[in-house]
C-alpha cells in the first residue's frame, strides 16, 4: 500500500500555547486511520494544520508525495484532500443542494452532476431534503450534509473532525456506517474522534494523542482491548 | 429602475435542485429575461425624460431624483459588503468622497486642458459625455484603490473590529481631503472651503443609466460563481475555505467592488451638487447609507434601493419639519429593528421573470400558500419608480 499522507514532527502553536508538540504519523491509501484523545489533545489542530487552515511552526506534511506545508486551504483541497470541519459548519442560508454544489466549487458542472448522484446514494436523506434550507436541518442531517459537501470535491483523503459530536447514539451509528461505506467505496479516511469506542471499532489503525504528542499507536482492534486506552477513554 | 433587480430569493440558482425537481416547468430563456428588463428600464427612462422635458417634474424634483439615484448606488454598493459578504464597514462615505473628488478633479482638469466650458456639460457634447464617463471611472478606480488599501488590513478583522477600523480610515480620508492642499503646496481639493466650480454634469439620464448599470453588474456578479463564493463566506468562512474558496481574495473583491461603485456614486454626487466639502463625507453620511441597507434588508438589492429612495425623498418632503428628521429616523429604525430585524424585505429580492414564469405555469400564490411577500414587494416596487 502506498503512503498517501505523511506527517513528520509537526509542531503547532496558538501564540504562546503549544497545541501540537512533534506529531508523526502516516496514512496509507485505502485505510481508515483515527486520532483519538481527550479535549485539548491537539486532534483538531492537527487536522486543521493538514488542511491548511493553520500554519505549523515546524515539521513536514506530505500528501501524495508533495509537501503541503504552508499551502493555503483552498489549494490543499484541490489536490484531493477534503476537510469536514468540526461542529457541522454548513452554509445555513443555502439549500442542501446548494451546499453540495459549493462542495464541488473547484470541479466542473458535469463532474458535480455525477458526484451529486453518488453522494445522494450514500445519503438518501439529503436527496429527500435537497431543497430545504440547511439551517433548518437536524444535527444529524447537518453532519451528513457537511460530509456530503466534503465528498463533492472527490477527495482521495477525507478528514472528518468529530462527526459524532452532539449526536444521538443511533445517529452516531448511522454516521459511522456511512464512513465505513465511503471507505469501502475507495476513499481513504482520517477520523478525529472523542468517541474512541466507535472510532476504534471501524479504524484500521489508530493513534492516541495526549497533550500534543502521540502516546500510543496500533490497530483499531489492538487499542480497543489495550488496558491504558480502556482506562483513559473507554470507561474502564 | 427596480426592474433591473431580479435576484432570486436566495440569489443562487441550484442546478441540482432545478434539474431534479422541475423538468416540466416552463421557464423563460435568459435572453428573454434580459430583454424584458431592458425594455422596462428604457420605458421608465423615457417616461422620466418626457416628464422632465414636459415640465411635469420640476427642476427641483429632478435634482431630488438624481440624489435618489446616487443614494441607490451607495446603498446597493454597501449592500455588497454588508448583505452579501456579511461584514460591517462604517466608512462608505470615505469611498464616496474619494470617488467624488477623483471624478470632479479629473473632469475639471481635463475640461481645462481640452478647453471645454462648463456650459457644454449641461447641453452635452460627445466630448463631455466621454469626459464624464471617464471621470466616473476614474472616481470609481480611485475609490477601489482606497478599498484595496483599507480592505487588505481591515478584512483580517471581523465584526466590531472591522467596523472601527473602516470608520477610522474614512475619517483619515476626510482629514486628508481637508489638508492635502497645504501639504502639496497647490490647490487640489480646496480644503475646508471646498472644491467649487464643478460642472453640473449629472442629469437624470446619466444617473438613471448608472443606477441601471450598477444594479445589473451587481446582480450578474452575485449570480455567478464569484457571487456564490461571497455568499458562502458570509454563511461560514471556515467551511467556505474548506470547500476551496479563496476567502481572502473574495473578501477583498467584494469590498473593492463595493468601494468602486461608491466612488462612482460620489462622482455623480459631485456633478449633482457642484460643490464638494470634506464635511459632507463625515461619519454621519456613512451611517445614513448603512441605515438604508439595514432598513431595506441586508442582502436585498430591492430593499436597499427602496429604502434609499424613501429615506432620500422623505427628508425633502418634510423640509418644514427638518429638525425632527433625525428623531423620525431613529424611531423608524427602532421600530423596524424590533418588528422586522431582518429589514423590510429581509433577503427577498424582486424578480419580474419569476412572476412571469409563475403566471406561465399557472402557479399562483393563492393556489397554495407559498410565496406571500411577492405581492407586497410588487406593490412597493411601483411606488419606488415614480
Amino acid at each position: 500500500m502506498a503512503t498517501l499522507l505523511s506527517v513528520k514532527d509537526l509542531h503547532v502553536s496558538y501564540g504562546a500555547i503549544k497545541a501540537v508538540r512533534g506529531i508523526s504519523f502516516d496514512i496509507n491509501e485505502g485505510e481508515i486511520v483515527t486520532l483519538i484523545g481527550a479535549n485539548g489533545a491537539g486532534k483538531s489542530t492537527t487536522l486543521n494544520t493538514i488542511a491548511g487552515l493553520i500554519k505549523p511552526d515546524s515539521g513536514s506534511v506530505e500528501f501524495d508525495g508533495g509537501s503541503i506545508v504552508g499551502v493555503p486551504a483552498h489549494k490543499v483541497m484541490k489536490r484531493g484532500l477534503a476537510l469536514c470541519p468540526e461542529g457541522r459548519r454548513v452554509f445555513t442560508q443555502m439549500s442542501v443542494a446548494e451546499n453540495l454544489e459549493m462542495g464541488g466549487y473547484t470541479r466542473s458542472d458535469a463532474e458535480n452532476k455525477e458526484t451529486l448522484e453518488k453522494v445522494y446514494t450514500h445519503f438518501p436523506r439529503l436527496k429527500e431534503r435537497r431543497s430545504q434550507v440547511a439551517g433548518t436541518l437536524s444535527g444529524g442531517e447537518q453532519q451528513m450534509l457537511a460530509m456530503g459537501r466534503a465528498l463533492m470535491s472527490r477527495p482521495r483523503l477525507l478528514m472528518l473532525d468529530e462527526p459524532s459530536m452532539g449526536l444521538a447514539p443511533i445517529l452516531v451509528q448511522e454516521i459511522f456506517d456511512i464512513v465505513k461505506q465511503l471507505n469501502e467505496a475507495g476513499t481513504t479516511i482520517l477520523l478525529v474522534e472523542q468517541n474512541a469506542n466507535m472510532a476504534l471499532s471501524i479504524a484500521d489503525r489508530a493513534y492516541v494523542l495526549e497533550i500534543g504528542t502521540i502516546k500510543k499507536t496500533g490497530t483499531g482492534a489492538e487499542l480497543l482491548v489495550d488496558d491504558d486506552v480502556r482506562k483513559a477513554y473507554l470507561g474502564g | 429602475m427596480e426592474e433591473e433587480i431580479m435576484t432570486d430569493k436566495r440569489p443562487i440558482i441550484s442546478t441540482g435542485g432545478r434539474g431534479g425537481a422541475s423538468g416540466s416547468k416552463k421557464t423563460l430563456p435568459m435572453p428573454v429575461r434580459y430583454a424584458i428588463n431592458a425594455v422596462l428600464v428604457l420605458l421608465v427612462l423615457v417616461v422620466g425624460e418626457l416628464m422632465i422635458d414636459g415640465g411635469a417634474i420640476t427642476r427641483y424634483q429632478s435634482t431630488v431624483l438624481e440624489q435618489v439615484g446616487v443614494y441607490i448606488i451607495l446603498a446597493v454598493s454597501l449592500n455588497i459588503a454588508t448583505g452579501y459578504l456579511g461584514q460591517l464597514p462604517l466608512g462608505h462615505a470615505g469611498f464616496m468622497s474619494v470617488g467624488a473628488y477623483g471624478c470632479a478633479i479629473f473632469v475639471m482638469r481635463m475640461a481645462e486642458v481640452l478647453g471645454v466650458g462648463a456650459r457644454d456639460f449641461t447641453t452635452g457634447t460627445p466630448l463631455t459625455v466621454l469626459l464624464v464617463i471617464g471621470g466616473l471611472l476614474v472616481g470609481g478606480l480611485c475609490a477601489a484603490v482606497a478599498g484595496i488599501i483599507i480592505g487588505i488590513p481591515a478584512l483580517r478583522l471581523k465584526g466590531d473590529y472591522l467596523a472601527i477600523i473602516t470608520l477610522a480610515f474614512a475619517e483619515i480620508i476626510r482629514v486628508v481631503m481637508l489638508n492635502i492642499d497645504s501639504v502639496l503646496g497647490f490647490k487640489l481639493t480646496g480644503g475646508a472651503k471646498g472644491l467649487t466650480g464643478i460642472p453640473g454634469y449629472s442629469s437624470f439620464l446619466l444617473v438613471f443609466a448608472c443606477v441601471a448599470i450598477v444594479c445589473f453588474l451587481i446582480h450578474t456578479m452575485m449570480k455567478s460563481r464569484h457571487g456564490r463564493a461571497i455568499l458562502a463566506i458570509r454563511d461560514n468562512e471556515i467551511a467556505a475555505e474548506a470547500t476551496g474558496v479563496n476567502t481572502t481574495y473574495y473578501k477583498t473583491l467584494a469590498f473593492v467592488a463595493s468601494a468602486f461603485f461608491a466612488g462612482m456614486a460620489g462622482g455623480l454626487y459631485a456633478g449633482c451638487i457642484g460643490v464638494l466639502q470634506p464635511a459632507y463625507f463625515g461619519f454621519m453620511k456613512s451611517i445614513e447609507i448603512l441605515v438604508m441597507v439595514v432598513l431595506g434588508g441586508m442582502g436585498s438589492m430591492l430593499g436597499s434601493a427602496l429604502s434609499a429612495t424613501v429615506l432620500t425623498i422623505l427628508p425633502e418632503a418634510l423640509r418644514a419639519f427638518s429638525e425632527y428628521r433625525m428623531i423620525a429616523y431613529a424611531i423608524v429604525l427602532i421600530l423596524v429593528m424590533i418588528f422586522r430585524p431582518q429589514g423590510l424585505l429581509g433577503s427577498y429580492d424582486f424578480s419580474l421573470s419569476r412572476i412571469i414564469e409563475r403566471v406561465m405555469n399557472r402557479d399562483f400564490p393563492w393556489k397554495k400558500k407559498d410565496d406571500a411577500p411577492a405581492d407586497a414587494a410588487k406593490g412597493e416596487e411601483v411606488s419606488a419608480d415614480v
